[in-house]
């Protein structure tokens, strides 16, 4: 069953066409990487995806529901309650600790719940650090808090933008592993990526170029 | 979130504070000064209480009479008693009460020279309804009540004079010179007018005389009290007629300028802070523009942003606020005589309800106008474009 579908989306600015009559879909449940060399539009695809931008035309169906033509507002409740965004550079609260920066996305979506930001750090391995500020965290353990606080409010689908682009080898296999769990647990995953690794640890690779689709590769070795 | 944001970031938290503290402290203190010294005005203009007041021609009338009410130097003139019943004579004159002055050389009461004034109870009514408010009868004799800055209790023993006057009343504040006088009947007065003479304080009339100082002066109603004035100037010999309202209308050009002041300097403090805090949002505009964005990300609707906002810089108002009335109050009342002395006019203490109201209104302005300050700023954070914001951040 199809969780996310594009069907003729182009993005133009000005002259610049940065998607192009793009036609994809991702399935509920399925872990799908989008990679491309840069100006080739992953970036403005994954604003398009999480509802920060809507495409010139095309539809955008996410859950059955056309977000291309959604009001701003809307499109905010949609990404509040379906999406969970994970970004290259981490995007922390400076002032707030781990638990703290998880509980703001509670705070937007429902009510804040310590106990269960709590847990949501113990599953990416961080309880410890659950008072300690960004600055007081090295990268590879703010990408986890950014994912325990992508999950927090168990979203149909997590949007990571270049997720492992600032951490080392050790944390990037720490970040995936997270992923691989999720996927497990039927939550469908949209990585944006220009690393083959991390492409290749997802289920398919849709690979974009000038802003078309350039081709679509199912990883044979996913999950062996 | 809010106080958290403002709790870990002392150093914006501060300055923004300050800023507020700066504006409250000014418009607080401005405000207490300028309502002290209107009531100590409207507390002189009821405790002269007469229309007219005729003094000898040689108290040059209203300069060293008026220095005597607002700064409570010391002085002494006298006329003859007979220009009393000549007031009386005057139509239009409605009462007339005479007082004598007498300056102590230092009473052993007092750490400085204190004005003795003489009253006649039974004609009084300038200083008998101030006494009446601690004492139920009249003065008797060797009896004194004394202004609520000369530093005598109830039952006391003050000398004036080498005569042992007993304390039994205390006056309310009028915030002029009139807190250091004490005043007795006329038996007592003429008790240390010749205790006076025996010291050599001659009180330049003939011996055994009977001398007052001044008349008190009520015009009958519908009478033109200018009219009765000349009338009194030109009746009475070697006195002179001073009308209260000019004497309170010096006070009142004073106050008015000092206000004046004031009221200029407060808005200059005040546009100017608030041009500073308007200036120090926009520029955490572009410092938390991505902060904002996140936020938003993660579902924030732009009335929360806006929201969030307009609460801290409330809340740095609210702190703001209270620590500037808290450290203009600190400034103020201490040193309130030192405020008097230095502005040399009548200065009288608004009572402690209409302060508490002051400190309340002063904080809720600061609370508006740090608000106001950062509207922009909630405006611009809350149309933030999440997308854009985050690709500038990166």
């Amino acid at each position: 069953m199809s969780l996310l579908e594009l069907k003729n989306v182009s993005k133009i600015y000005g002259e610049l066409k940065a998607l192009d009559n793009v036609n994809i879909h991702v399935d509920q449940g399925e872990w799908v990487a989008i990679m491309g060399p840069s100006g080739s539009g992953k970036s403005t695809m994954m604003n398009i995806i999480g509802c920060m931008d809507k495409p010139t035309k095309g539809e955008v169906l996410l859950d059955g529901v056309d977000i291309s033509k959604e009001s701003s507002k809307r499109l905010t409740d949609i990404r509040r309650d379906k999406i969970g965004l994970i970004f290259q550079q981490f995007h922390m609260v400076n002032y707030l600790t781990a638990v703290e920066n998880v509980m703001v996305s509670q705070y937007y979506h429902s009510m804040p719940d310590e106990k269960e930001a709590l847990e949501a750090l113990e599953r990416v391995g961080l309880r410890e650090r659950a008072r300690h500020l960004p600055s007081q965290l090295s990268g590879g353990e703010q990408q986890r808090v950014c994912v325990a606080r992508a999950l927090i409010n168990h979203p149909e689908l997590i949007l990571a933008d270049e997720p492992t682009g600032n951490l080392d080898e050790a944390n990037e296999n720490i970040v995936l592993d997270l992923f691989a769990q999720l996927h497990k647990e039927g939550t469908t995953l949209i990585v944006v990526t220009h690393d083959p690794e991390v492409a290749e640890a997802a289920q398919r690779t849709i690979v974009l170029e000038h802003g078309k689709v350039a081709r679509e590769v199912i990883n044979e070795n996913f999950g062996k | 979130m809010t106080i958290k944001n403002l709790v870990r970031k002392p150093g914006r938290t501060t300055v923004l504070t300050l800023l507020t503290a700066f504006l409250a402290l000014a418009v607080f203190g401005g405000s207490v000064v300028v309502l002290s010294l209107r009531s100590g005005l409207n507390s002189l203009e009821a405790r002269l209480g007469a229309d007219i007041i005729l003094v000898p021609s040689e108290a040059q009338s209203k300069v060293s009479f008026q220095n005597m009410f607002l700064q409570g130097t010391t002085g002494a003139f006298y006329m003859d008693a007979s220009a009393l019943d000549k007031a009386l004579e005057v139509e239009g004159v409605e009462k007339a009460a005479p007082q004598t002055f007498l300056a102590s050389l230092k009473a052993d009461c007092c750490s400085i020279k204190i004005q003795v004034i003489g009253i006649d109870p039974e004609k009084d009514f300038t200083v008998q309804p101030w006494i009446a408010r601690s004492l139920t009868r009249a003065l008797g004799d060797m009896d004194v009540a004394v202004g609520c800055k000369v530093e005598a209790g109830i039952g006391e023993i003050i000398r004036i004079y080498e005569q042992r006057c007993k304390v039994v009343a205390r006056l309310e504040a009028t915030g002029t010179g009139l807190d250091t006088a004490v005043y007795c009947n006329m038996n007592t007065m003429n008790q240390l007018l010749k205790a006076a003479e025996e010291k050599g304080v001659s009180h330049k009339m003939a011996s055994g005389d009977a001398v007052i100082s001044a008349v008190y002066i009520k015009a009958k109603d519908g009478y033109d009290i200018d009219a009765v004035n000349s009338q009194l100037n030109s009746c009475v010999r070697k006195a002179t007629a001073v009308r209260t309202r000019s004497m309170i209308t010096g006070v009142s050009d004073s106050l008015a300028g000092v206000s004046r002041t004031v009221t200029i300097l407060i808005i200059a403090v005040w546009l100017l802070a608030f041009i500073i805090l308007l200036l120090a949002f926009v520029l955490i505009i572009r410092e938390r523009a991505r902060e904002f964005a996140v936020l938003r990300l993660l579902g924030a609707s732009r009335g929360m942003l806006a929201r969030t906002v307009l609460l801290e810089s409330a809340l740095c108002g609210l702190l703001g606020g209270v620590t500037g009335v808290g450290l203009s109050a600190l400034l103020l009342f201490p040193f309130a005589q030192l405020i008097e002395s230095a502005l040399q006019l009548p200065y009288l203490m608004p009572d402690v309800i209409n302060v508490v109201w002051l400190g309340l209104g002063t904080v809720l302005l600061s609370v508006i106008v740090a608000a106001l300050s950062s509207v922009i700023a909630a405006y611009r954070l809350s149309r933030v474009d999440p997308g854009s914001a985050l690709r500038e951040g990166n």
